[in-house]
Protein backbone atom coordinates (compact mmCIF):
# COMPACT_ATOMS: atom_id res chain seq x y z
CA UNK A 1 0.00 0.00 0.00
CA UNK A 2 2.58 2.54 1.09
CA UNK A 3 4.97 1.39 -1.63
CA UNK A 4 2.25 1.96 -4.22
CA UNK A 5 1.53 5.41 -2.76
CA UNK A 6 5.19 6.35 -2.89
CA UNK A 7 5.56 4.97 -6.41
CA UNK A 8 2.57 6.95 -7.67
CA UNK A 9 3.64 10.18 -6.03
CA UNK A 10 7.15 9.79 -7.46
CA UNK A 11 5.59 9.30 -10.91
CA UNK A 12 3.48 12.46 -10.50
CA UNK A 13 6.52 14.36 -9.25
CA UNK A 14 8.51 13.23 -12.29
CA UNK A 15 5.73 14.44 -14.61
CA UNK A 16 5.68 17.82 -12.83
CA UNK A 17 9.46 18.13 -13.04
CA UNK A 18 9.40 17.24 -16.72
CA UNK A 19 6.79 19.96 -17.28
CA UNK A 20 9.03 22.35 -15.33
CA UNK A 21 11.92 21.44 -17.64
CA UNK A 22 9.62 22.08 -20.62
CA UNK A 23 8.74 25.56 -19.30
CA UNK A 24 12.42 26.35 -18.75
CA UNK A 25 13.26 25.12 -22.25
CA UNK A 26 10.52 27.32 -23.67
CA UNK A 27 12.07 30.35 -21.96
CA UNK A 28 15.54 29.30 -23.11
CA UNK A 29 14.49 28.99 -26.76
CA UNK A 30 12.06 31.90 -26.83
CA UNK A 31 13.68 34.37 -24.38
CA UNK A 32 13.73 37.81 -25.94
CA UNK A 33 17.22 38.60 -24.65
CA UNK A 34 20.36 36.71 -23.70
CA UNK A 35 19.82 37.01 -19.95
CA UNK A 36 16.40 35.35 -20.26
CA UNK A 37 18.04 32.41 -21.99
CA UNK A 38 20.64 32.10 -19.24
CA UNK A 39 17.87 32.20 -16.62
CA UNK A 40 15.99 29.46 -18.48
CA UNK A 41 19.17 27.38 -18.59
CA UNK A 42 19.65 27.82 -14.85
CA UNK A 43 16.19 26.56 -13.93
CA UNK A 44 16.48 23.83 -16.59
CA UNK A 45 19.50 22.23 -14.93
CA UNK A 46 18.01 22.56 -11.44
CA UNK A 47 14.82 20.78 -12.59
CA UNK A 48 16.87 18.10 -14.34
CA UNK A 49 18.89 17.54 -11.18
CA UNK A 50 15.69 17.10 -9.14
CA UNK A 51 14.35 14.68 -11.76
CA UNK A 52 17.49 12.55 -11.41
CA UNK A 53 17.09 12.63 -7.60
CA UNK A 54 13.54 11.28 -7.91
CA UNK A 55 14.88 8.45 -10.11
CA UNK A 56 17.36 7.77 -7.31
CA UNK A 57 14.57 7.57 -4.69
CA UNK A 58 12.62 5.18 -6.91
CA UNK A 59 15.54 2.81 -7.50
CA UNK A 60 16.99 3.11 -4.00
CA UNK A 61 20.57 3.48 -5.22
CA UNK A 62 22.93 6.32 -4.40
CA UNK A 63 24.59 6.40 -7.84
CA UNK A 64 22.00 8.94 -9.00
CA UNK A 65 23.05 11.25 -6.18
CA UNK A 66 26.56 11.55 -7.64
CA UNK A 67 25.13 12.48 -11.03
CA UNK A 68 22.91 15.13 -9.41
CA UNK A 69 25.88 16.59 -7.54
CA UNK A 70 27.95 16.83 -10.73
CA UNK A 71 25.04 18.46 -12.59
CA UNK A 72 24.59 21.06 -9.88
CA UNK A 73 28.33 21.91 -9.75
CA UNK A 74 28.79 22.12 -13.53
CA UNK A 75 25.55 24.07 -13.92
CA UNK A 76 26.74 26.64 -11.40
CA UNK A 77 30.03 27.07 -13.25
CA UNK A 78 28.22 27.37 -16.57
CA UNK A 79 25.74 29.97 -15.37
CA UNK A 80 28.46 32.08 -13.74
CA UNK A 81 30.57 31.93 -16.90
CA UNK A 82 27.60 33.00 -19.04
CA UNK A 83 26.70 35.84 -16.67
CA UNK A 84 30.33 36.96 -16.66
CA UNK A 85 30.31 36.91 -20.44
CA UNK A 86 27.16 39.03 -20.52
CA UNK A 87 28.65 41.49 -18.05
CA UNK A 88 32.04 42.04 -19.68
CA UNK A 89 32.01 40.41 -23.09
CA UNK A 90 34.79 38.00 -22.08
CA UNK A 91 34.85 35.10 -19.62
CA UNK A 92 38.42 35.35 -18.26
CA UNK A 93 40.05 38.75 -17.94
CA UNK B 1 9.90 -1.92 -6.85
CA UNK B 2 11.71 -4.06 -4.25
CA UNK B 3 13.65 -1.26 -2.52
CA UNK B 4 10.55 0.84 -1.93
CA UNK B 5 8.59 -2.07 -0.46
CA UNK B 6 11.11 -2.29 2.40
CA UNK B 7 10.19 1.23 3.49
CA UNK B 8 7.88 1.50 6.55
CA UNK B 9 4.56 3.29 6.10
CA UNK B 10 5.38 6.56 7.88
CA UNK B 11 8.63 7.01 5.93
CA UNK B 12 6.87 6.30 2.63
CA UNK B 13 4.17 8.87 3.39
CA UNK B 14 6.69 11.51 4.49
CA UNK B 15 8.87 10.92 1.41
CA UNK B 16 5.84 11.01 -0.90
CA UNK B 17 4.58 14.30 0.54
CA UNK B 18 8.02 15.95 0.42
CA UNK B 19 8.80 14.82 -3.13
CA UNK B 20 5.39 15.89 -4.42
CA UNK B 21 5.62 19.26 -2.67
CA UNK B 22 9.11 19.87 -4.02
CA UNK B 23 8.12 19.01 -7.59
CA UNK B 24 5.03 21.20 -7.33
CA UNK B 25 7.05 24.18 -6.05
CA UNK B 26 9.60 23.77 -8.84
CA UNK B 27 6.82 23.61 -11.41
CA UNK B 28 5.16 26.74 -9.99
CA UNK B 29 8.51 28.54 -10.17
CA UNK B 30 9.00 27.68 -13.83
CA UNK B 31 5.40 28.67 -14.64
CA UNK B 32 6.35 32.07 -13.27
CA UNK B 33 9.39 31.97 -15.54
CA UNK B 34 7.10 31.57 -18.55
CA UNK B 35 4.32 33.95 -17.59
CA UNK B 36 5.97 37.06 -16.11
CA UNK B 37 6.57 39.84 -18.58
CA UNK B 38 9.92 41.44 -17.75
CA UNK B 39 13.31 39.97 -16.93
CA UNK B 40 13.48 41.51 -13.46
CA UNK B 41 10.12 39.94 -12.57
CA UNK B 42 11.01 36.61 -14.14
CA UNK B 43 14.19 36.26 -12.12
CA UNK B 44 12.22 36.03 -8.86
CA UNK B 45 10.26 32.94 -9.83
CA UNK B 46 13.08 30.38 -10.24
CA UNK B 47 15.05 31.74 -7.29
CA UNK B 48 12.21 31.15 -4.85
CA UNK B 49 10.52 28.20 -6.52
CA UNK B 50 13.47 26.02 -7.41
CA UNK B 51 15.42 26.61 -4.21
CA UNK B 52 12.46 25.65 -2.00
CA UNK B 53 11.53 22.77 -4.32
CA UNK B 54 15.08 21.44 -4.31
CA UNK B 55 15.12 21.65 -0.51
CA UNK B 56 11.90 19.62 -0.22
CA UNK B 57 13.02 16.91 -2.68
CA UNK B 58 16.42 16.66 -0.96
CA UNK B 59 14.87 16.29 2.51
CA UNK B 60 12.52 13.62 1.13
CA UNK B 61 15.46 11.75 -0.39
CA UNK B 62 17.34 12.06 2.90
CA UNK B 63 14.44 10.55 4.86
CA UNK B 64 14.08 7.73 2.33
CA UNK B 65 17.75 6.72 2.31
CA UNK B 66 18.17 7.11 6.09
CA UNK B 67 15.31 4.68 6.72
CA UNK B 68 16.35 2.27 3.94
CA UNK B 69 19.95 1.99 5.13
CA UNK B 70 18.96 2.32 8.86
CA UNK B 71 21.68 4.90 9.40
CA UNK B 72 21.69 8.67 8.92
CA UNK B 73 22.28 9.36 5.21
CA UNK B 74 23.29 12.99 5.07
CA UNK B 75 25.03 13.16 1.70
CA UNK B 76 22.07 15.10 0.26
CA UNK B 77 23.04 17.93 2.62
CA UNK B 78 25.99 18.46 0.27
CA UNK B 79 23.69 19.33 -2.65
CA UNK B 80 21.40 21.37 -0.38
CA UNK B 81 24.24 23.51 0.98
CA UNK B 82 25.72 23.91 -2.49
CA UNK B 83 22.36 25.02 -3.98
CA UNK B 84 21.70 27.43 -1.11
CA UNK B 85 25.10 29.04 -1.56
CA UNK B 86 25.25 29.14 -5.35
CA UNK B 87 21.72 30.10 -6.45
CA UNK B 88 21.78 33.63 -4.95
CA UNK B 89 25.32 34.19 -6.21
CA UNK B 90 24.55 33.17 -9.79
CA UNK B 91 21.26 35.01 -10.04
CA UNK B 92 22.57 38.22 -8.45
CA UNK B 93 25.45 38.09 -10.90
CA UNK B 94 23.04 37.53 -13.78
CA UNK B 95 20.86 40.46 -12.68
CA UNK B 96 23.93 42.69 -12.45
CA UNK B 97 24.84 41.71 -16.01
CA UNK B 98 21.29 42.38 -17.24
CA UNK B 99 21.21 45.71 -15.37
CA UNK B 100 24.44 46.94 -16.86
CA UNK B 101 23.34 45.83 -20.34
CA UNK B 102 20.05 47.69 -19.94
CA UNK B 103 21.82 50.82 -18.73
CA UNK B 104 24.34 50.72 -21.56
CA UNK B 105 21.51 50.50 -24.07
CA UNK B 106 19.53 53.22 -22.25
CA UNK B 107 16.38 51.11 -21.95
CA UNK B 108 13.37 52.31 -20.00
CA UNK B 109 12.65 50.99 -16.52
CA UNK B 110 16.21 51.08 -15.21
CA UNK B 111 17.83 54.12 -13.56
CA UNK B 112 20.33 55.89 -15.76
CA UNK B 113 23.94 56.57 -14.81
CA UNK B 114 24.01 59.12 -12.02
CA UNK B 115 26.58 61.86 -12.65
CA UNK B 116 27.38 65.02 -10.71
CA UNK B 117 28.39 68.24 -12.44
CA UNK B 118 31.88 68.00 -10.90
CA UNK B 119 32.48 64.45 -12.15
CA UNK B 120 34.91 63.92 -15.01
CA UNK B 121 33.23 63.35 -18.35
CA UNK B 122 32.37 59.73 -19.15
CA UNK B 123 35.03 57.79 -21.04
CA UNK B 124 34.51 57.48 -24.76
CA UNK B 125 33.10 54.16 -25.99
CA UNK B 126 35.66 51.56 -26.94
CA UNK B 127 34.79 51.68 -30.61
CA UNK B 128 35.65 55.38 -30.85
CA UNK B 129 39.25 54.80 -29.77
CA UNK B 130 40.08 52.35 -32.53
Amino acid sequence: MSAALLSWSITIAQILLALAMACATYRMLRGPRAQDRVLGFDSLYVSGMLLILTFGIRSGSTIYFEAALIISILGFVGTVALAKFLLRGEVIE
Amino acid sequence: MTPLAALPDWAAVVTAILVLLGALLTFVGTIGLVRFDSFYRRVHAPTLGTTLGAGCVLIGSMVCFSVLQSRPAVHEVLIAVFMTVTTPVTLMYLVRAAFSRDRLEGNEGVPAFHREESDPPPPAPRDAEA
